[in-house]
């Protein structure tokens, strides 16, 4: 995928560049509309470093009458449209086009109200993930989805990627708790969907927007639940000789009726990687460390911390070390934290791949992945969101060394379609972007596709935002809404039928 | 009048394109047993998925389970509650409500209707657990979404999409659900005598703090005499479920106690009995009374609900229970549906929509059942079913007339 195919860029678009800089700087004024090169560079990639890309030009809108102008203005001039937030997309969602305006949400960083009886929080788009909790903290409240980015990356983004976290295994991903949002759609009306109450009274267009990747809509406001944080938490760290064990340790609490705050497993090379960065205190003579947070009230975990100890030893568990302190929680997480920093000390450069498994599978996947990593003379480590099966592995790869990339990317590709053989999926939480748009055929057959594009259609029927993300091919909306059934050409014998 | 029932997933594709090549109408039922409500269609043919039916996939361990869309859900709950798992969104049973036999709803009905319960607020709707879908759209095409894992952003969601999309989009085939453990515990909380207002305050104070409340309901006076065989009758009961591990339930419960200790008394309900209780709120049994009086379904913001109904009395004889915190309302109105007046309620309270789920044929007729949209969204719905069922064959006008 080096050789990344994006759509040609419109040479009518880019003849006109100046008449689109004039008339979007009558809409957003002052430092709103960047064109030089140079202040460009900043937005030519999200995190998916290996792709950059100048945009046409840079908005950066403040008002949502101005995301409506502009998104007005594209849409009637047929010029292309691609959402940022900030740029952390690991999929290469917000990765510029050469002849698309760049809409950059940063500038609405206002929380525009905190409602505690109601338990919620109205935001603009731009502002980041743990600007949300910091914003009710004092009051003992907290927003429960939070991606290991959360420092930096925004809500509107999180919405656009349904992101997730260590703790979504207990509290729900960003589809689960979003109540409501704004949005502009590229004809430039203003939706809102949902809001404080609960649930739609028609189609669920708030689900269909969560995960759409900026193909969509541009979202301008995000209603979320806060919600208490829990009383106490403490951690397990878990060491076992096979990695079948931990996985077996995983179901076993599961079964048992218990959902960790958050269930997290590393294998060897991560375990060391990140021992050798942080000194958390990782066992080194293990294949598996499973991190198991248990929070809630006090006797809660008191009650749950023994029983998992109970379960850990019945499956083997070489070491088994309850936090006695929140410094020693903090510890054990440090590690697991810094797991992609701590590949990234011993490797000049790694790729990180996000597919999901059915929980059962990991060993299989495991051995396949070993395999494969001897076929391609590339390392890997694996971080795993274990509760939910969503595995990362991290390829190590250096750019310097010619083709190491390209082989790197067909290594993660072949990952991939493992996870989708063993019945998982593509990306459990980055998004596919421009990053696995191609592997889209391994899990949908070309009407799948065509419906998911026909939902784009029914969005945006010119194709004009974020073209070249998410689907291989992008067919014209007039081809794929034709119909070739007619009167008669269908079988139909006797009724009743069946 | 022709009723297909189908008992492949060839089949059901075979009839939708039967429906397309004679431009003939169809209504999408599951059992079709309580079909007298809802917006009447006026479709000469119907495709009924109760004998596509059957569990395809149960792991227990790994917390999913499959069924064809014809599956009863009574059936998936015994399977369910066998290995100690349950839906935590607690589907609601509408028969009862609308004067049938309790337990007809098939699964394929439970998602095209979004049901959930009292743990909505905790533990969300069908929406928030749906994993994945196959589905035959008004093109005659069979798609799938989604898949059997938790985590998946793999393309737009169209499970979700299916969620209350009422049989217009497409027709569900088999579904994939995320199925949980259910509590080992349960312990209810009732507050006595308190009014409306006062008792959204409670609720708010209790789902805010680290109690984890499950489930928040209030039945005013009137209304709580008519659950768990009249037990509270004699006051106003304003009910905090609390789920989980005895030791930690009874942890919370006394810490609750102690923060709500000013605002009335408090009994506790336990066990079978809480069960029970919450069964009857989730079912709306206060006002299964076997008539077919105006029955509203309100989903407001918790604290401007009590608002509406207070306004509301001021010039009609209604009765109403809160569940969610008191931000879903059931109305039962004595006389007419005042559809109008309910309505722009909502509006200057917030927000939010209201649903006419019990009425006589002709008024279901005559009212728009679900909550008008403003127009830039009411035309974004309808070109979303376009592109799903562009000769509209698929229950048309069940949501809205003339789409
Ligand atoms: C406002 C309102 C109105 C209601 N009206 C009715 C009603 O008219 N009839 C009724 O039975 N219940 C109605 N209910 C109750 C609710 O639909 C039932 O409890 C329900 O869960 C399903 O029973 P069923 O499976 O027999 O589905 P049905 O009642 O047959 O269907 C319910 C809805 O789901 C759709 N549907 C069913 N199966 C599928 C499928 N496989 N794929 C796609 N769509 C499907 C139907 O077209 C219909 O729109 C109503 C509820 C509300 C809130
Ligand atoms: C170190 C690191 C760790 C990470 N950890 C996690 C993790 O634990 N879990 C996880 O889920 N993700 C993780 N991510 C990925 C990333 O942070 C998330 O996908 C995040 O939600 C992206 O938000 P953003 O604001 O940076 O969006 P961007 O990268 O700017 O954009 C992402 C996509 O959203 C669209 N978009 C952005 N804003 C809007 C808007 N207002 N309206 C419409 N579309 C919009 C863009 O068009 C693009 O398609 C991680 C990334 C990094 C770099």
């Amino acid at each position: 995928m080096s050789g990344l195919l994006m759509p040609k860029a419109d040479d009518a678009t880019m003849s006109r560049r100046s008449d689109i800089v004039t008339a979007l700087r009558a809409i957003v004024p002052g430092e709103g509309v960047v064109d030089a090169t140079n202040a460009m560079r900043v937005f030519e990639s999200d995190a998916l470093t290996a792709y950059r890309q100048l945009p046409l030009v840079v908005v950066l809108p403040q008002t949502v009458a101005q995301v409506s102008r502009v998104l007005k203005y594209c849409h009637e001039n047929n010029v292309k449209v691609v959402p940022r937030g900030s740029g952390t997309s690991l999929s290469g969602g917000a990765l510029p086009l050469e002849d698309a305006v760049l809409l950059v949400m940063s500038r609405f960083n206002q929380i525009l109200e905190i409602d505690y009886p109601n338990r919620v929080a109205v935001v603009q788009p731009g502002v980041t993930n743990l600007g949300i909790t910091k914003a009710v903290e004092h009051e003992g409240f907290y927003y429960a989805p939070d991606p290991s980015s959360q420092i930096a990356c925004s809500i509107g983004g999180n919405v656009a990627e349904n992101s997730g976290g260590v703790h979504c295994l207990k509290y729900g991903l960003t589809a689960n708790n979003v109540l409501g949002l704004e949005m502009v759609l590229i004809t430039g009306e203003v939706v809102r969907l949902g809001g404080k109450h609960l649930d739609s009274e028609g189609y669920d267009l708030l689900g269909l927007m969560t995960g759409s990747e900026g193909l969509l809509g541009v979202v301008t406001e995000v209603t979320v639940r806060i919600l208490q944080k829990p009383a106490t938490a403490r951690a397990l760290m878990v060491g076992f000789p096979t990695s079948e064990q931990a996985g077996k340790c995983v179901a076993d609490i599961i079964a048992g009726g218990i959902i960790p705050g958050g269930m997290e497993m590393m294998d060897r090379p991560a375990i060391h990687a990140a021992e050798d960065f942080v000194h958390a205190g990782y066992p080194l003579d293990v294949e598996a460390l499973l991190i198991i947070e248990l929070d809630g009230p006090v006797v809660e975990v008191d009650h749950l911390i023994s029983m998992v100890e109970a379960i850990a030893y019945k499956n083997g568990a070489s070491t088994c070390v309850i936090s006695q302190s929140e410094e020693e929680r903090m510890a054990f997480w440090a590690g697991r934290k810094a797991a992609f920093p701590a590949v990234g000390r011993i490797s000049p450069d790694y790729l990180c791949m996000d597919g999901t498994i059915p929980r059962k599978e990991l060993p299989k996947v495991l051995a396949g992945m070993r395999e494969l990593s001897e076929k391609y003379g590339l390392r890997v480590a694996n971080v795993f969101h274990a509760g939910d099966g969503n595995l990362h592995p991290l390829i190590l790869y250096d750019a310097n060394i010619p083709e190491e990339l390209h082989k790197a990317e067909d290594f993660g590709a072949d990952i991939l379609r493992l996870c989708v053989k063993v019945g998982g999926v593509l990306t459990g939480e980055h998004g596919v972007g421009v990053e696995k748009r191609e592997l889209m055929p391994e899990m949908f057959n070309e009407i799948d596709l065509n419906q998911q594009i026909r939902v784009k259609c029914a969005f945006d029927d010119k194709h004009l935002l974020n073209p070249g993300k998410v689907f291989p091919q992008l067919h014209r909306c007039a081809e794929l809404g034709r119909m070739h059934v007619h009167r008669g050409q269908v079988p139909f014998p006797e009724i009743p039928r069946f | 009048m022709t009723i297909f029932t189908p008992k492949t997933e060839d089949e059901i594709v075979e009839a939708v394109q039967w429906a397309l090549s004679e431009n003939a109408p169809v209504e999408i039922v599951g059992h079709g047993s309580k079909r007298n409500l809802g917006r009447p269609l006026q479709t000469e043919h119907t495709i009924a998925l109760s004998e596509y039916s059957g569990v395809t996939l149960y792991e227990p361990d790994e917390l999913v389970l499959s069924a064809k869309a014809g599956t009863s859900v009574a059936e998936l709950e015994t399977l369910l509650e066998e290995n100690g798992q349950a839906f935590q969104f607690e589907p609601m049973d509408y028969g009862p409500l609308l004067g049938q036999a309790a337990g007809q709803g098939t699964f394929g009905g439970l998602l095209a209707t979004n049901l959930c319960g009292p743990r909505r607020l905790k533990s969300g709707s069908a929406r928030d657990h749906v994993l994945g879908v196959r589905v035959v759209s008004g093109r005659g095409e069979l798609f799938k979404s989604g898949g059997r894992v938790v985590k998946n952003v793999t393309g737009y969601d169209l499970s979700k999409g299916m969620a209350n999309s009422w049989g217009t989009l497409g027709i569900a085939t088999e579904i994939t659900f995320k199925v949980l453990p259910a509590p080992e515990t349960e312990t209810t909380l009732v507050v006595r005598g308190l009014a409306d207002d006062e008792a959204a305050r409670a609720m708010a104070i209790a789902m805010g703090s680290s109690g984890e409340v499950a489930s928040a309901a209030h039945l005013p006076l009137n209304v709580s005499g008519r659950v768990i065989d009249g037990d509270l009758k004699g006051d106003a009961s304003t009910l905090l479920r609390l789920e989980g591990f005895a030791p930690s339930v009874n942890d919370r419960a006394a810490m609750l106690k102690g923060l709500l200790v000013s605002a009335g008394t408090i009994v506790d309900i336990s066990g079978d009995t809480s069960r029970k209780l919450w069964q009857e709120v989730r079912d709306v049994i206060p006002f299964a009374d076997g008539t077919e009086q105006p029955v509203w379904r309100v989903s407001m913001v918790p604290m401007e609900a009590y608002k509406l109904v207070a306004s509301l009395r001021m010039g009609a004889a209604v009765d109403a229970f809160y569940d969610w915190q008191g931000g879903l309302v059931w109305l039962r109105m004595e006389g007419e549906p005042e559809a109008e007046a309910v309505r722009a309620l909502i509006k200057k309270y917030g927000g939010g929509h209201a649903t006419l789920v019990r009425a006589s044929t002709s008024v279901r007729a005559a009212l728009p059942v679900f909550e008008p949209q403003p127009v830039p969204l009411a035309a974004l719905s309808k070109r979303l079913k376009q592109q799903f069922d562009p000769s509209g064959i698929l229950n048309p006008g069940r949501m809205v007339a003339g789409v």
